[in-house]
């Protein structure tokens, strides 16, 4: 019988992270911003029924990227927790913060103890009564959390469109002025011309906070070049 | 509530293929579903009954409209109490029996729908809603044979055939497709009769509001568990409507001035009525 090699706990998890991220950053990026109407949510994804970005409870929505598998199981989970919740104790008392803990714990032991880390990275996020009230956390493949401000971007070339969201986005924005921020974001290259991505080919949806109960919409068709161009009303 | 060692998402969560979330709460924590908790042995106390509903099918929707009383033998338990509710965005469900598990249980029909929605990215069909509703009356079959039976009516606008559709159901779950109008509840006889009388094809939303207030009003005048709309109080009963636009409640200002004015028309009929030669005055003299 042979001895496996030693591997140090670090090498372990730091082989573990490498894995996760690289999978991560294969896919396409989704940024959340937020604006005067509520939160949004926008990422570059052709299928109608494939989606990256989902409700989850009244004012609570989910975004991803990764692996779909992966993070459809985690989504499912979500909004099993929160209906869960909702109906042993009262709608007003599911949050935001409960559903992200329980995600970072589940997270968090899949990366330690698992053979292999879920390749996933999330977005919980939480309208509030005005821009000051939202809440949004980020979760890694790790099970770390992080509460972010106004906006995040996550997948593919997160960095890069994270550096032009800090630039650009500032307090105060409409929804149609983040819409059009998110897809100079999401189209911009390393070098060369920004890419035009058209309406169809993309996931928009939004947290509207002037919306009673369900708050999660999508965001399709010509409301959405309306939007986009900046002519809605 | 099984929790997991490591504090993450118990498997139940996590497990692929239900929309259902009755099928996951079965699975997940039963003693929430009102058949997961075994009945103690003896008689059920006097629990508040809620009483008629009725719902009437007009062109391009339907209407359905229940009183607020609420009886416990033969005591007013609420006056207020409201038995119409949106099981979602295209359908109505009203609710008689026992008031207790009625509630709770149309409180899991709207989870229910919401949940299938949200996980599967699409609505229900009118049909798949109402034979939802028929598992959950028929898992119920046990309560009800203790005397705590729910007898619900349920009502949509089929969005594939654009049509308003009613549906009713007994204690062991049986589903059956209504034509036209519908009553539930200690009232629903005279409620059934007057509807049978009132309504016709060529009924608009507003038109089938009246008539299915007028058969309330009748079921209130002939069956004490049911109650007419308070002047007094200004409690209406509560009337809602679903066509293609979606469920919406009638406003309390409309209903008031139907009411007014059924009351109204009524009043000059029962005059007309004094009036005749012949007729007993109350103190037996000619």
């Amino acid at each position: 019988m042979s001895m496996p090699f030693y591997v140090s706990p670090e090498q372990l998890m730091k082989d573990r992270a490498d894995y996760a991220r690289k999978g991560i950053a294969r896919g396409r990026s989704v940024v959340v911003l937020g604006c005067v109407e509520g939160i949004a949510f926008a990422t570059e994804n052709p299928s109608r029924s494939l989606h990256k970005i989902s409700e989850i409870y009244d004012r609570i929505a989910f975004a991803a990227v990764g692996k779909y598998n992966e993070f459809e199981n985690l989504r499912v989970a979500g909004v099993r927790y929160a209906d869960l919740r909702g109906y042993s104790y009262d709608r007003a008392d599911v949050n935001a913060r409960g559903l992200a803990n329980a995600y970072a714990q589940t997270l968090g032991t899949v990366f330690t103890t698992e053979s292999k880390p879920l390749e996933v990275e999330l977005v919980v996020a939480e309208v509030g009564d005005d821009e000051a009230g939202d809440q949004v956390y980020r979760l890694s493949y790790d099970g770390s959390v992080a509460d972010e401000h106004g906006f995040v971007a996550m997948g593919g070339h997160a960095e890069r469109l994270e550096v032009q969201l800090a630039e650009e986005w500032r307090p105060g924005l409409t929804l149609s002025e983040v819409l059009g921020l998110a897809v100079r974001a999401l189209g911009a290259q390393a070098e060369g011309e920004p890419r035009e991505i058209p309406a169809g080919q993309l996931e928009v949806a939004v947290l509207d906070r002037a919306r009673p109960r369900r708050t999660f919409r999508r965001l399709t068709g010509g409301l959405l070049e309306d939007l986009l161009r900046g002519t809605a009303s | 509530m099984s929790a997991d060692p490591h504090g993450r998402l118990p498997s139940a969560f996590t497990t692929p293929g239900s929309a259902s979330f009755v099928d996951f709460l079965a699975a997940h924590a039963p003693e929430l579903l009102p058949a997961g908790r075994p009945l103690p042995a003896g008689e059920v106390p006097i629990a508040p009954h809620a009483t008629t509903i009725v719902a009437l099918a007009f062109d391009g929707g339907v209407v359905m409209a229940g009183d607020r009383r609420a009886t416990a033998g033969s005591m007013i338990a609420n006056r207020e109490i409201v038995k119409v509710f949106p099981a979602d965005e295209f359908s109505a469900v009203g609710i008689a029996g026992v008031a207790g598990l009625a509630v709770e249980m149309v409180s899991l029909f709207q989870l229910e729908l919401e949940h299938y929605e949200k996980i599967e990215g699409a609505l229900l069909s009118l049909d798949g809603k109402a034979n939802r509703l028929s598992m959950m009356i028929r898992s119920n079959l046990g309560l009800a044979m203790q005397g705590l039976s729910v007898v619900p009516v349920f009502a949509g606008y089929d969005l594939d055939r654009g049509v308003g559709r009613i549906f009713s159901f007994d204690v062991t779950g049986g589903r059956y497709e209504e034509h036209d109008h519908h009553g539930v509840g200690s009232g629903a006889v005279f409620a059934r009769g007057s509807l049978k009388k009132r309504w016709h094809p060529e009924l608009d939303a507003d038109g089938a509001v009246r008539v299915a207030i007028e058969a309330l009003v009748d079921a209130a005048d002939d069956d004490s568990a049911t109650g007419g709309p308070d002047v007094v109080r200004r409690i209406w009963p509560v009337v809602a409507t679903v066509t293609a636009a979606g469920y919406r409640r009638v406003e309390e200002q409309a209903l008031g001035g139907i009411v007014e004015a059924l009351a109204e028309l009524r009043r000059a009929e029962h005059a007309r009525g004094e009036r005749r030669p012949g007729r007993t005055a109350p103190d037996g003299a000619r």
